[in-house]
């Protein structure tokens, strides 16, 4: 199997939130007590429950111009050197496997982490993906669907995105894909983006600046950490991991 | 639809208004974004900036209610700057034809048609006719020059709609207006075309019908009805409405838009006399001719042998409307409130919710002696009588809860948007108790039966002499288990006894006793077929000796490479996947668009010529042909598309009327009728002596436009989707978007609770504060809109976390010609409730879950 990636291609994203529910449904995630917050984005944000989140920016306009409203259908971006995984390497091996066919990025349901180990994990995430189960003590997030893909299946939310704004498949494919939007895009909107292609295996198109969709869309400098960061961290373990 | 989801991609030009298919209709989106893909434009119209208008090219507001003023003057733009294809024009619509010279129009007569009467609400269609030849024909100017002719009419009452009164009256800004008008104008070409997309947008208001209407002309003058990409598109959204419509889920129609009958049309032969109608255009099809055969084909299908010559087939049977009786949906609940029923199924529905006043609707149920509900689960119209305000001690009323199979517990078909009927399969066991409707249906059926053999009672035929042969009967005579597949071919219909054909020298065998016919130009009036609805004859039906259910069908070829797909189901009529496909060509044969030929004719084929592609309008060759060639527009007594409607109660072109209740206190387009003269206020009002029908006209009190709308994530009235905590943890609350400005006026936040109040009720709801919604400039003055969604109720979450229902703001009144009742523009006051609503969100399980703040 050739590595894999995505293409999220959010200018075709109509916000219908298949993708958000069919996670769920193959996840099994339950669903989360949630109240109106004066926005359609619901939940608030992911969760150990939400693997995939699609995120509503409703921006604040000038007087007289158009209105905007920003679809951010977020995930784990599966990186290419997934700096959770340094960390979590550091910290005793298990926890976090990066999947050498498809490189999918996988946090093991069995493994337990502490709250502290967990923070550290979630700091280094360039875009604020991993979460804790407080319950069972295990990290949750995305995973690619591996259950799915390694069954020849198209992971659940790109299967069920009517749009095609969600699209999958091999790594190369999908960096063509990618190229050649994002080149007729970028005729129509001058301030396009395609998200840190060569760096994540889940790359995001923008027709607009990144800070107008989501706070962590595009990878930060500053926030979330650096490769140097994660390789310190990883020699310097403040605790172990452990295998339950 | 006139076209289907998957022709959507053929577009050149997408005009969505009246709905948020990105919303509503996610799927067609794949479509849309197809087209786009091609250059397509995707043009919004909609009050307010919704998730289709994100993904737009161009995005317009315009306050609810004024969709006519907006297409009135897209006509009037067409007209002015000859952007419309004359040949079209001339050959497939009554653009040329001659109106009687007493006609007049509101631009004359200070808004109203020649013939209002004011007292009835009503118009003598006298001068609505068309001026006819001594061979009663109707006289034609194909110059288009005769003041007396439809175009020459248009144009004149269209030249009053310029784009400055039309935005004065929608708000939608002049360049706005401009810059759509010339892309749905750039269209008229032979190979572009555009679509439009509509919903309840356009329909519920009290000038629905007149909207499309507006928007059927523009695609007649500009030849794209027939054409693959064209068309005008209602996007239906359950998944088989189509299906029920087509059924006769309406009180006015029989299965197959047969005319449901009336007390005065005694018999049969009345009934046929008055509803065929007849034409003297020799190159006219005039399909509805077939009406006899029609009929007696149902009436063969509902009482089988028992349907003879003798007695007339049974008609005396059928249930008749007194002449002049309305029985939709207003009708009902406004005689339900009058005490005058004392039963009612509510079946597969939550009018609690759905329907307009609904607190009305809630106080109507509480004087029924019973009610049964068939649904999937607990709703707030089983529970009504334990609602808020309401006094379970005194409602009288027994309810019936059924439960009944969803759609993947039972097998059948459903007809989509497109007119495509797929056959569905069972893929679980009912849960519980649970049946499917049909066999609740069956069981129901049996036991009035034998109430009737057992007590006799008024009227037993229809009940006693009604087939029910859907399969194997148990000693008692009950169908033990309903049979899908017999329902569909009753449907399709049988040979009753054997056909001949006489014409032939030795007379010719052509449908044996007992067959299923093949289609319905096989129907006859003479009792020797049947069917159960003529447009879906051919659908399950013999092929090659073999029985084939044609909606099973997965065949995914696709010759023409527009996407037609005939081999997948069956669409109605007769696997035409694009209806009016004979205006797709020049009256000669030949693809207006060569690139996207739906039809074309081929000289060379058969003995005289034949046509190739999609299954056309009908046999005959193309106009051009001197001795056969047919008009493109067969359901039509004329053949051709109708630009002048003088069919409708309201008037022959769409004339702009402010809502029932607007912020408008004068019709910028007449000084006397502000709103829809024919809609009978009067009337309803006395139906119903109730005040609380009252609409308030008092916009000092009332300052804001509402609308309502859905949301993706909920199902009508969401007795559905509420159950479903997924789909509740995406939107879990009733709320009310409104724009900056208003909120800052009332102190409102993101967040905040409010109250909206309108003359029928009042309703909490969680405010969004955004700038997706405008205050529109309307003549000078500061408009803001406001917009809910409905499909929230009490009864469900149980905490009544959710909220309530938005048609308890909605008003009771409805378009004369259809009584499709008006929520999409009604009027509000909104205040923010002084306490705090915000309950802290718990996304996760555990507060590590939480932000890195
Ligand atoms: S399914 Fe596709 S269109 Fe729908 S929200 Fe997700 S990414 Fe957007
Ligand atoms: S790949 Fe699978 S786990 Fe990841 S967001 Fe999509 S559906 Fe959810």
């Amino acid at each position: 199997m050739a590595d894999k990636s995505f293409f999220i291609d959010t200018t075709r994203c109509t916000a219908c939130r298949g993708c958000q529910t069919a996670c769920k449904q193959w996840n099994r995630n339950r669903a989360t007590k949630t109240v109106q917050r004066g926005t359609y984005q619901n939940p608030a944000d992911l969760s150990a429950a939400t693997f995939k989140l699609v995120r509503f920016q409703d921006i604040r306009v000038p007087p007289g111009e158009e209105p905007k409203w920003h679809f951010f259908p977020d995930q784990c971006r599966h990186c290419v050197n997934p700096l959770c995984k340094m960390v979590a390497d550091g910290k005793g091996k298990g926890a976090i496997l990066h999947d050498g066919k498809t490189g999918a990025v996988v946090f093991s349901p069995e493994v337990k982490t502490t709250p502290d180990d967990f923070r550290e994990i979630r700091e280094i995430c360039p875009f604020d993906i991993p979460r804790y189960d407080g319950a069972s003590g295990a990290m949750r997030k995305c995973t690619m669907c591996i259950d799915r893909i390694r069954e020849g299946m198209l992971p659940a939310c790109v299967k069920t995105c009517p749009t095609g704004a969600m699209n999958f498949g091999d790594r190369e494919t999908i960096l063509d894909m990618a190229a050649a939007k994002f080149d007729e895009v970028k005729k129509v909107h001058k301030g396009a983006s395609l998200l840190d292609a060569d760096s994540v295996r889940v790359i995001f198109l923008l027709k607009d600046d990144p800070d107008t969709y989501h706070q962590f869309a595009a990878k930060r400098n500053g926030v979330g950490g650096t490769g140097t960061m994660a390789f310190r961290r990883s020699l310097h373990p403040r605790s172990r991991l452990k295998t339950s | 639809m006139t076209n289907h989801w998957i022709d959507l991609r053929n577009s050149d030009v997408i005009l969505v208004m009246g709905s948020n298919p990105a919303s509503n209709h996610p799927i067609s989106m794949k479509w849309i974004m197809r087209a786009k893909e091609r250059g397509a434009k995707l043009i919004c119209v909609d009050p307010r900036f919704t998730q289709t208008a994100e993904v737009a090219d161009v995005y317009a507001p315009i306050r609810s209610g004024t969709d006519i003023a907006f297409l009135g003057g897209m006509i009037n733009y067409l007209l002015e700057s000859d952007l419309f294809l004359k040949e079209y024009v001339v050959n497939y619509t009554d653009a040329p034809f001659l109106v009687n010279p007493d006609f007049k129009m509101p631009g004359e007569l200070d808004g109203v048609f020649s013939g209002y009467d004011e007292d009835n609400s009503s118009y003598d269609k006298k001068t609505w006719a068309f001026q006819l030849d001594e061979k009663g024909v109707p006289k034609k100017d194909t110059n288009l020059q005769d003041p007396d002719c439809v175009f020459q009419l248009l144009k004149k009452h269209y030249s009053r709609y310029s784009i400055d009164i039309v935005s004065q009256v929608t708000g939608t800004p002049r360049d706005k207006c401009e810059e759509i008008y010339k892309a749905i104008g750039s269209t008229y070409v032979p190979n572009r075309t555009a679509t439009g997309c509509y919903a309840m947008g356009w329909t519920q208001h009290t000038v629905g019908v007149q909207n499309i209407r507006a928007f059927t002309i523009v695609q007649l003058l500009l030849g794209n009805m027939g054409m693959a990409g064209g068309g005008v598109n209602a996007m239906r959204g359950e998944g088989n409405v189509q299906g029920s419509t087509d059924h006769a889920l309406l009180f006015h129609i029989l299965p197959g838009y047969l005319p449901a009958p009336t007390a005065s049309l005694a018999g049969l032969k009345d009934y046929v006399l008055k509803h065929t109608p007849t034409t003297k255009e020799p190159r006219s099809v005039n399909w509805w001719s077939n009406r006899g055969k029609y009929i007696t084909s149902y009436l063969k299908a509902l009482y089988g042998d028992h349907a003879t010559r003798e007695n007339d087939f049974g008609y005396s049977w059928l249930p008749k409307l007194d002449e002049g009786m309305n029985a939709s949906w207003l009708a009902l609940f406004a005689r339900m409130y009058r005490d005058q029923f004392e039963g009612f199924f509510a079946w597969g529905m939550n009018p609690a919710c759905s329907s307009v006043g609904a607190g009305k609707v809630r106080e109507a149920l509480g004087k029924l002696k019973w009610m049964v509900n068939v649904n999937l689960y607990d709703n707030e119209t089983a529970s009504f009588w334990r609602g808020p305000g309401m006094k379970p001690g005194k409602i009288k009323t027994e309810v019936f809860l059924l439960p009944c199979c969803s759609s993947v517990e039972k097998e059948g078909s459903i007809s989509n948007s497109g007119r495509l009927a797929q056959w569905r399969y069972k893929a679980i066991e009912p849960l519980g108790q649970s049946m499917p409707d049909a066999e609740i249906l069956n069981e129901l059926y049996f036991r009035v039966k034998k109430l009737y053999q057992k007590e006799g009672g008024a009227l037993p035929d229809p009940i006693l002499n009604l087939t029910w042969e859907y399969g194997e009967k148990d000693q008692e005579g009950k169908v033990r288990h309903l049979d899908a597949h017999k329902v569909a071919m009753e449907i399709n219909g049988y040979y009753h006894e054997n056909v001949y054909d006489k014409t032939a020298s030795s007379p010719k065998l052509i449908g044996k006793k007992g067959d299923l016919v093949p289609n319905f130009v096989s129907l006859r009036d003479d009792g020797s077929t049947s069917s159960g609805n003529w447009l879906y004859s051919g659908s399950y039906t013999l092929k090659d000796g073999e029985v084939v259910n044609m909606m099973a069908r997965r065949g995914k070829e696709d010759p023409t490479g527009l996407g037609l797909y005939p081999n997948w189901s069956w669409a109605w009529p007769v696997n035409r996947r694009i209806i009016y496909n004979r205006a797709s060509v020049d009256p000669k044969g030949r693809p207006w668009d060569p690139e996207r030929a739906v039809i074309k004719w081929n000289p060379a084929a058969g003995k005289s010529g034949g046509w190739e592609g999609d299954v056309p309008d009908g046999p005959a060759p193309p106009l051009a042909d001197d001795k056969k060639g047919a008009l493109p527009f067969i359901m039509k007594p004329y053949g051709v598309g109708a630009i002048f409607g003088s069919g409708l109660k309201d008037g022959p072109f769409p004339e702009h009327y402010e809502p029932l209740e607007s912020p408008v206190p004068k019709n910028p387009m007449s000084e006397k009728h502000r709103v829809n003269p024919t809609i009978p206020i009067g009337k309803l009002q006395a139906m119903a002596k109730d005040p609380a029908f009252l609409f308030s006209f008092d916009y000092e009190r009332y300052p804001y436009v509402a609308t309502t709308y859905r949301v993706s994530e909920h199902w009508q009235t969401g007795v559905m989707t509420r159950h479903l905590p997924w789909q509740l943890e995406m939107h879990p609350q009733q709320f009310i978007e409104l724009d900056r400005e208003l909120a800052g006026v009332k102190g409102i936040q993101g967040g905040d609770l409010v109250e909206v109040k309108s003359a029928r009720g009042q309703l909490s709801c969680v405010a969004i504060v955004t700038d997706r919604f405008k205050p529109f400039l309307i003549q000078d003055r500061k408009v803001h809109l406001i917009g809910m969604p409905w499909c929230f109720g009490w009864q469900y979450p149980e905490d009544g976390s959710g909220g309530d229902s938005a048609n308890l703001l909605t008003p009771f009144m409805g378009d004369p010609n259809t009584l499709i009742p008006e929520s999409k523009a009604f009027m509000v006051n909104i205040t923010r409730i002084e306490k705090p609503a915000r309950v802290s969100d718990q996304p996760g399980s555990d507060s590590l879950d939480r932000g890195r703040g």
